[in-house]
This record gives C-alpha cells, sequence and structure tokens, in this order.
C-alpha cells in the first residue's frame, strides 16, 4: 500500500473519529479541542490534495485563531453543562439514524460508480517548482480581486460587529476625563467675580 | 282652483308637522288651535271645491303638480284628480276629521300624548286627502301607505299597554297582506299599459281585458280579472273583509273612539273608494265583480252575527262596521258604485255619532267599556241617549233615516244584479238586515235600558258628557237623519258621478231601479212592499224581548246554541288560526332558522367554523412556528435529506 | 493513488455527523457553532477536492473565502453568543424564546 493511501485512511479515521467526539463530548473545551484535530486532519489532507495554501491557512487561521476564540469563549463563560445535555440521549438515535441515512444516500451518490478512479484520473503530480501560493495569489490579485476586497470587507465589518456587540457600557459612575471639554474651557467657566460690601448694612 | 287643490291636503299636512315637531314649543293649546285650524281651512276649500264642481259646473280638474321622477319612460308624478267622486271624498273626509279633532279636545284631555296625538289625526287627514284627491297610482299607493302607517301609530297609540302594540301590530301585519295584493295589482296594471296615470289606463282598459296571462299553465286569465283581483287584495286589507278583517276589531285598542272613528268611519272607506275609482277597470271583469260580491256579502252577513255576542260596545261598533263594509262591497260587486259610495257617506255620519255616542257613554262610564255593567243609562244622559237612538235606526235602515235609503237601494241593487253569485249575496244581506237590527237594538237595550248594573260609586257619578263631547253628536244626528232622503235623488239616479264612475250598461242596475224612483217619499213607500224594512223591525222586535223582555233568555238561548255562539264569539276561529298557522308558524319557523339556520350554520360553522378552522390551522401551524432554533434546523436538515432522497431515487 | 470518490465520502461523513451534532446537541449554543464549522469543513473538502481533480484552482478560491466567511461568522457568532450570556445567564437554545433582548 503507497504512503499516499496509508495516509489518506490514518488521518481519514482520526478526523471522523475527533469528529464524532466534538459532537458526543460531554465537556465543550474537550469538543474544541477535538474540533481543533479535527481541522489538523482536515489540513493534512488538503495538503495530500496538493492544496499547500488552503492547510497552511487552515491551521493558522483556523486553528489559530478561530479555534482560539472559540476556547476562549468557552471558557470564559461558565456554562452550566447539565441542561444543555438535555435530550442528548433520547435524540441520539434519531441523530444517528438521520446521520446514517445521509451518509448511505451521499454514498449512493458521490461513490465511485459516479465519482471512481476510471471516471476521474488524478491528475499528475505537480513539479516540483510549482507553488500553490503563487497560483492562487495570481488568480486572488486578479481574476477574484473584487471578491478579495468584498471579503476584506467582510472581515472588517465582523471585526466592528463583533466589538459592537460585546463592548459593554461604563457605568456612569466611572469618572473619566474628556480632553476635548478640557481643552475647551475657559476662564468663564471657572472663575465667578462677586462683588459684595466689606461691611454689613444695617438694616432698617 | 288648483291653490286650492293644492292647499287642501297641505294644510293638516302643516298643522301635522308644527304639533308633532313644536308640540312642546306650542302646548296643548297651541297644538290643538293649529291643527284644527288648518283641519277647518282643509274643510272649508274641500267645501268650496264641492261647490265649484257639483254646483259651479266647474270642469274636473286632472293634472300633475308635480314630476317625481322619469325612468324608462314611466313617469311618477304627484297629481290631482278632482271630480265629484272626489270632492264629495273630501268633504267627507274633512269634516268627520274636524269633528273628530273638536271631538279629541274633550276626550284626550288628559293624556300626556295630547300633541303627539292631534299631530297624527292631522297627518291622517292628510294622508287620506292624498288617496282620494290622487290621479295616478303612485300617488294612491302613497296615500294608502301613509293611512296605513298613521293607523299603526294611533292603534299603538298608547304604546305602553302591551295589548295596543299586539293589535297595531296585527293591523300593520294584516295590510301588509292587502297591499301586497294592491302592489301586485299595481304592478301588473303598469306592466300592461306602461303607465300610472287613471286616465291613460283606463283608456286601455278594453286592452286590458283582452289580453290574456297565463297564471298557471293552460288557464289565461284576463289581464283586467287578474288586476282587478290584485287590487281587491289592497282593499280587502284596507276595508277589512272577510279574511282580512281581524285587524279592525282589535284597532279599538287605540284612544276610544277617535280613532276606532278614524279607521271605522275614514281610512277603511279607502278600500270602497279606491274600487269605485278603479269602476272602468272592474266592469271589465265580471270574475272580479263577482268575487267582490260574494266577498263583501259574507263579510256583511259573518261579521253582523258576531257583533251579536259582543260585549264591548266600542266592538259591537266596529264589527257593526265590518257588517256595513261588507254592504258597500256587495254594492261595488254589483256594479251599484253610486249606492255604494252613498252608503259610504251615509254610514260615515251615523256610523261617526255610534262612535262618538259609544265614547260619550264610555267617558260616563268612567272607561267601563263592558255593556253587561251599564244598564238605564238613559235617565243619566239624555242627550247621547237620544243621538244614539238615531244613529241605531240610520243603522239597521229605518224608513225615512239616512241608512235606509242607501242599504234599501244596495238590497234592490243586488236583487236586480246579474252577476254570478248575486243571488247568494242577496239573501246575505238580507239576513244581514236582521242581524243589524238585532245586534245594534241589543247594544241599544244594554246600555241605555233595564236596570241600572254598574256599581254604586260609578253610578253615583253618572252624568252627562260636556259640551265638547255632546255638541259633535247633535251635529252628527243631523244629517245621520236627513242626508239620506236628501241626497239620494241626485247622487243614485240623478247621474250625478257623471263620468267619475263608469258602468256597463248590461251591469247597470242603478238603472233599472231608477226607472222606479219617483222622489225620496216614493222610495220610502216602495222600501215598505219589500221584506228589509220588516226583516228590520222583527229584528228591533226580538232584541226587544230577548234584552228587555225576558233577560234571561239570552243566556238560556246562549247555553242552548252553545256550539254556534261559541263559534260567535270565536269569531269563526280567525285569530286562533291566523295566530296558530301565520303568527306561530312563522315564529317556529323563524326559531328553527334561527338554532339551525343561524346558530348552527352561519354561526357555527360558517363563522365561527371558519374562525375554528383558522384556529385549528394556526394551531397546526404553530408547530412549525415553535420559536426553537432547534426545530428549524431539524427541518433544514429533513428537507434536506427529503430533497437527498428524490435525486437517490430519480437517478 | 486515492480516487475522487473517497474525498466526497469523507466529506459527507464529515458532514452528515456534523448534522447529528446539530440533532443531539440541540440545546449548545456553542456546539451548534462548532457543527456548523464542521459542515463547513465538509463542503470545503469537496471543494478542494474536486480543484484538485478537476485541476481548476477556482475551487480553492472558493475555499479561501468561505473561511473568511467562515471567521467572520465564528467571530460574530460567538459575539452574539458572550452578549446572550451576559444578558441571560444561559446559551440554552430552548431558554432563548423572546425576540428582543
Amino acid at each position: 500500500m503507497p504512503v499516499e493511501q496509508i495516509t489518506f485512511w490514518i488521518f481519514s479515521a482520526i478526523m471522523i473519529a475527533s469528529a464524532l467526539r466534538v459532537i458526543t463530548a460531554r465537556n465543550p473545551v474537550h469538543s474544541v479541542l477535538f474540533l481543533v484535530l479535527t481541522f489538523f486532519t482536515a489540513a493534512a489532507l488538503w495538503l495530500l490534495l496538493e492544496a499547500e495554501f488552503l492547510g497552511i491557512v487552515l491551521v493558522l487561521v483556523y486553528v489559530g485563531a478561530v479555534m482560539v476564540l472559540f476556547l476562549f469563549v468557552v471558557m470564559m463563560i461558565d456554562v452550566n453543562i447539565a441542561p444543555l445535555r438535555e435530550g442528548f440521549v433520547r435524540f441520539l438515535p434519531l441523530g444517528a439514524l438521520v446521520g446514517i441515512v445521509m451518509v448511505a444516500e451521499l454514498v449512493l451518490i458521490v461513490g465511485p460508480r459516479y465519482f471512481g478512479s476510471d471516471r476521474y484520473e488524478a491528475p499528475p503530480s505537480a513539479p516540483a517548482d510549482y507553488s500553490n501560493t503563487e497560483a492562487l495569489g495570481r488568480l486572488l490579485y486578479s481574476e477574484y480581486l473584487y471578491q478579495f476586497e468584498i471579503a476584506a470587507f467582510i472581515l472588517l465589518v465582523s471585526i466592528i460587529a463583533a466589538i459592537t456587540l460585546t463592548m459593554r457600557k461604563r457605568p456612569e459612575t466611572t469618572k473619566y476625563q474628556t480632553p476635548g471639554n478640557q481643552v475647551r474651557a475657559d476662564r468663564a467657566d471657572r472663575l465667578r467675580v462677586v462683588r459684595m460690601d466689606s461691611e454689613r448694612r444695617e438694616r432698617p | 282652483m288648483e291653490s286650492v287643490y293644492l292647499a287642501i291636503p297641505l294644510f293638516p299636512l302643516a298643522g301635522a308637522i308644527i304639533a308633532g315637531l313644536f308640540g312642546r314649543q306650542i302646548g296643548r293649546v297651541g297644538a290643538h288651535t293649529v291643527t284644527i285650524g288648518a283641519v277647518a281651512i282643509s274643510f272649508v276649500l274641500s267645501v268650496i271645491a264641492f261647490w265649484h264642481i257639483v254646483f259651479g259646473g266647474g270642469a274636473v280638474y286632472n293634472e300633475s303638480v308635480y314630476t317625481w321622477m322619469v325612468s324608462d319612460g314611466i313617469t311618477f308624478e304627484i297629481g290631482f284628480l278632482v271630480d265629484r267622486l272626489t270632492v264629495l271624498m273630501m268633504t267627507t273626509v274633512t269634516s268627520v276629521s274636524l269633528m273628530v279633532h273638536i271631538y279629541t279636545i274633550g276626550y284626550m284631555h288628559e293624556d300626556p300624548g295630547y300633541q303627539r296625538f292631534f299631530s297624527y289625526i292631522s297627518l291622517f287627514t292628510f294622508a287620506m286627502l292624498m288617496l282620494v284627491m290622487a290621479n295616478n297610482f303612485m300617488q294612491l299607493f302613497f296615500g294608502w301607505e301613509a293611512v296605513g302607517v298613521v293607523s299603526y301609530l294611533l292603534i299603538g297609540f298608547w304604546y305602553t299597554r302591551e295589548s295596543a302594540i299586539f293589535a297595531n301590530l296585527k293591523a300593520f301585519l294584516v295590510n301588509r297582506v292587502g297591499d301586497f295584493g294592491f302592489l301586485l295589482g299595481i304592478g301588473a296594471i303598469l306592466a300592461w299599459t306602461g303607465t300610472l296615470d287613471y286616465a291613460a289606463v283606463f283608456a286601455q282598459a278594453g286592452d286590458l281585458a283582452n289580453a290574456r296571462i297565463e297564471l298557471f299553465d293552460g288557464a289565461p286569465w284576463s289581464v283586467a280579472t287578474v288586476a282587478c283581483l290584485l287590487l281587491f287584495v289592497g282593499a280587502m286589507g284596507k276595508s277589512a273583509q272577510v279574511p282580512l278583517h281581524v285587524w279592525l276589531p282589535d284597532s279599538m285598542e287605540g284612544p276610544t273612539p277617535i280613532s276606532a272613528l278614524i279607521h271605522a268611519a275614514t281610512m277603511v272607506t279607502a278600500g270602497i273608494f279606491m274600487l269605485a275609482r278603479m269602476s272602468p277597470l272592474f266592469e271589465m271583469s265580471e270574475t272580479a265583480l263577482s268575487f267582490v260580491l260574494v266577498i263583501g256579502a259574507i263579510t256583511a252577513l259573518a261579521m253582523g252575527l258576531v257583533g251579536i255576542v259582543q260585549h264591548d260596545i266600542k266592538r259591537v261598533v266596529a264589527y257593526s262596521t265590518l257588517s256595513q263594509l261588507g254592504y258597500m262591497t256587495v254594492a261595488l260587486g254589483a256594479s251599484a258604485y253610486s249606492a255604494a259610495i252613498f252608503h259610504l257617506m251615509t254610514h260615515a255620519f251615523f256610523k261617526a255619532l255610534l262612535f262618538l255616542g259609544a265614547g260619550s257613554v264610555i267617558i260616563a262610564m268612567h272607561h267601563e267599556q263592558d255593556m253587561r255593567r251599564m244598564g238605564g243609562l238613559r235617565r243619566y244622559m239624555p242627550i247621547t241617549y237620544i243621538t244614539a237612538v238615531i244613529g241605531s235606526l240610520a243603522l239597521i235602515g229605518f224608513p225615512g233615516f239616512s241608512g235606509f235609503f242607501s242599504k234599501d237601494a244596495i238590497i234592490e241593487g243586488v236583487h236586480y244584479s246579474g252577476i254570478p253569485g248575486a243571488g247568494f249575496a242577496y239573501w246575505c244581506v238580507l239576513i244581514g238586515v236582521f242581524v243589524t237590527a238585532l245586534y245594534t237594538f241589543r247594544m241599544l237595550f244594554l246600555t241605555f235600558h233595564g236596570e241600572p248594573r254598574m256599581d254604586e260609586h260609578t253610578r253615583e257619578h253618572l252624568h252627562e258628557t260636556p259640551l265638547v263631547v255632546t255638541i259633535p253628536l247633535i251635529l252628527l244626528a243631523i244629517p245621520s237623519v236627513i242626508i239620506g232622503a236628501w241626497t239620494i235623488g241626485p247622487l243614485l239616479f240623478g247621474g250625478w258621478f257623471g263620468e267619475s264612475i263608469l258602468v256597463l250598461p248590461e251591469h247597470d242596475v242603478m238603472a233599472k231601479l231608477g226607472e222606479g224612483f219617483h222622489g225620496w217619499w216614493g222610495f220610502i213607500i216602495h222600501g215598505f212592499q219589500g221584506p228589509a224594512v220588516y226583516l228590520a223591525l222583527a229584528g228591533v222586535v226580538v232584541a226587544w224581548y230577548v234584552w228587555i223582555r225576558r233577560p234571561d233568555l239570552a243566556d238560556r238561548a246562549a247555553e242552548r246554541l252553545r256550539p254556534v255562539h261559541r263559534i260567535l264569539e270565536k269569531k269563526y276561529g280567525f285569530d286562533e288560526l291566523y295566530q296558530t298557522v301565520f303568527a306561530d308558524g312563522g315564529r317556529r319557523l323563524g326559531g328553527v332558522l334561527s338554532r339551525v339556520g343561524d346558530q348552527r350554520i352561519i354561526d357555527g360553522w360558517v363563522v365561527n367554523g371558519a374562525a375554528r378552522l383558522v384556529g385549528r390551522g394556526a394551531g397546526l401551524m404553530r408547530h412549525l412556528q415553535s420559536g426553537y432554533l432547534y426545530h428549524y434546523a431539524f427541518a433544514m436538515i429533513l428537507g434536506v435529506l427529503v430533497a437527498l432522497s428524490w435525486v437517490v431515487l430519480s437517478a | 493513488m486515492i480516487p475522487l470518490s473517497h474525498y466526497l465520502i469523507l466529506g459527507a461523513v464529515l458532514f452528515a455527523i456534523s448534522m447529528a451534532g446539530v440533532f443531539i446537541n440541540r440545546k449548545n449554543v456553542i456546539i451548534l457553532l462548532m457543527s456548523i464549522e464542521l459542515m463547513l469543513l465538509a463542503v470545503n473538502m469537496n471543494f478542494v477536492a474536486f480543484s484538485h481533480f478537476l485541476g481548476d484552482l477556482s475551487g480553492q478560491i472558493f475555499v479561501f473565502f468561505i473561511l473568511t466567511v467562515a471567521a467572520a461568522e465564528a467571530a460574530i457568532g460567538l459575539a452574539i453568543l458572550v452578549v446572550l450570556f451576559r444578558n441571560r445567564g444561559t446559551i440554552n437554545v430552548a431558554d432563548l424564546d423572546t425576540m428582543k433582548g
């Protein structure tokens, strides 16, 4: 068995097992960690498919940022797990059934009958000087430039949205400076000249 | 003269509006001053019109004064036809109305609805004048219905009494039945002639008689017959002919005896007048005439018989009115239109006299109306007594009194008539004479003769009624005596009505009667040769024997003739029949429709059912809209699964 | 050589697992979010596989954009989660039954 096949089977097995653990783990932290594992194996499989850039991006961006964000949130909020697991056992058979039916049907469609090796020849391996990143970069900055800009914009929007959503107003009691007001202050605001008699006048 | 004619109905209308809408502002005295003034003006103008037409040789006035609308070539107008028939009716109506107005001052003295009452009777005068002065069917129908409305208001004048409400509803509903026929008749005429104008319709009367209409397959009827029968159905309602007479006795629930008088002496004559006015049409249909004759004869006899067993003095007079209306209808059926109008006129006087006399008695008896608790009143109320005797003699047709001439003319006319059913009618009216005498003098004897049967308290306070009551009595007593002898010559045999009444030569019983007519004295002498006078006298004698000589005999006779007595007391069961069949049947039908049709089908199924369906549907839909995110997720997943299955299975 | 169908079936299995995850973890928003990430991963897997076997880089471009959008979605979703938890004290989907905050 060639090394490619071995790699594929091992990583596929790990991937499915960790994916199953993602949805069945009791502790959400475990779930997130298994998700990380799933992504890692996925990245490995993508490398196998000669999508090196995406594999790296998946690890860097997804595992490095998004999953950490997940982990962060899960750890930050103190979740009471018991009620969330409610109905887990009851729905397990149904979920399993749905999943199995779905897999069965999908296999019928995407199985070897239509997408087997006889139908889709594996392309020859890329030459050694071929750079997946460079090819993607050429495409992105030429043909998909607008879409790329839009993606950037979406990220910006999501940053603003996330910050806006989570930003807490400071309580009114907190004192803070307003530099603008400080700069604009002048004498009339601070100083009041009061005229008064030096002696008390006798009232008639 | 046009302004005079216009003023005649408008003055009472103005009076009615002022008294009705501003009654509170002008007060009691103001109300009766205004209305009586208006009706008096109307009366004077009517007399002037009468004079103008009859003695002044004035031309017949037939003009439209206002066109309401023209729709599809049919003109709806308000117009007046003033001929001899009309002026006679106008004078009768306004004079009776004037008397009623004056009498009301005394009778309604303490009633809180004083102004309202004056408003009603003035409105009634207006409506009646519009009816008789109409020159087209539309206005006739307007007057007809307006009279009906006022009659409804008057019968239910004391609207807090349940019996009054019952009576006015009954009168209204029974009249609706007649009016339905009337409206159909007008519709038939309009459909076949295309016009509502009297003159234009009468000009086509011959065509109507020849035109055929097939109401039932294979039985073509003359349109004239159909139209006349339908119109007569209307007259049956308004003029209280069997079997639509049931409302009239109950209408005595109104303020006695004024509204009773309005109904009995004036309104009910609307039907008689209408038939006389339609003489050119009725002459075209012997079938219709025969029907009229038979119905009239049945009414004349049957209602007189009921009068014998009534105890309420007002009701006796009311049944007497029904009977006399039967006589008039008989005369119409025999084509003796002039005799019918003649009887209508004389009857108006003596019946008004009797009604007011009865009212006078009721006032004196402190609103006691049961004759079994009267008796011997002649000593206390001489004027009322004498006038009542005059009215009674006129009613039974005692020779020389006004009723004699008109009634004898009718009987003779029927005798000569060759219409089918005339023989039956002749016997009915002859026996009717006897019956009339019987119940009239029974009433007179029970009320004014014999031992006083009222309680002590009432007897002590018995005295003659005030002048406002007795003066109309005296004023009415005079024409009750003389008007017959005075007017019989010209009215019946002098061709007085001229163009306004049309009688075909082969139906003209009055002409035959006129051959033997030599002045009113001769008519009296001639009357003694017929059976009617003797029958009337026999009736008086029997009444005297039974209710004065042997007062116990009446009860024993009633006992002996139990079944007959019961039938008469039940008034032949018409009321019960209508009550059970139409009123209860209608109510039951309504109940069924209400429960099944409305509550179950419409409310239960349609309205609530729709709501329930929506509710139930929404209840089902609510499961789809649970608000739980995972439900939507399920739905999506299942949808994907189904779509996927579809792809797989179809592949 | 690994045929295309292997990768596609792997994606299908991954997708079915994530779907079952949505099914059985219907109360826990975090797991739901993670299941969605898994789903996207399955889709991406297909894209990459097809891209490789068809020799068309557009598939990888697409994955690139999906990753972008998924990152944005995860960020906003987690932000909402945090706000939700702060306001309601729970992340139980069954308790999120009012429309206003």
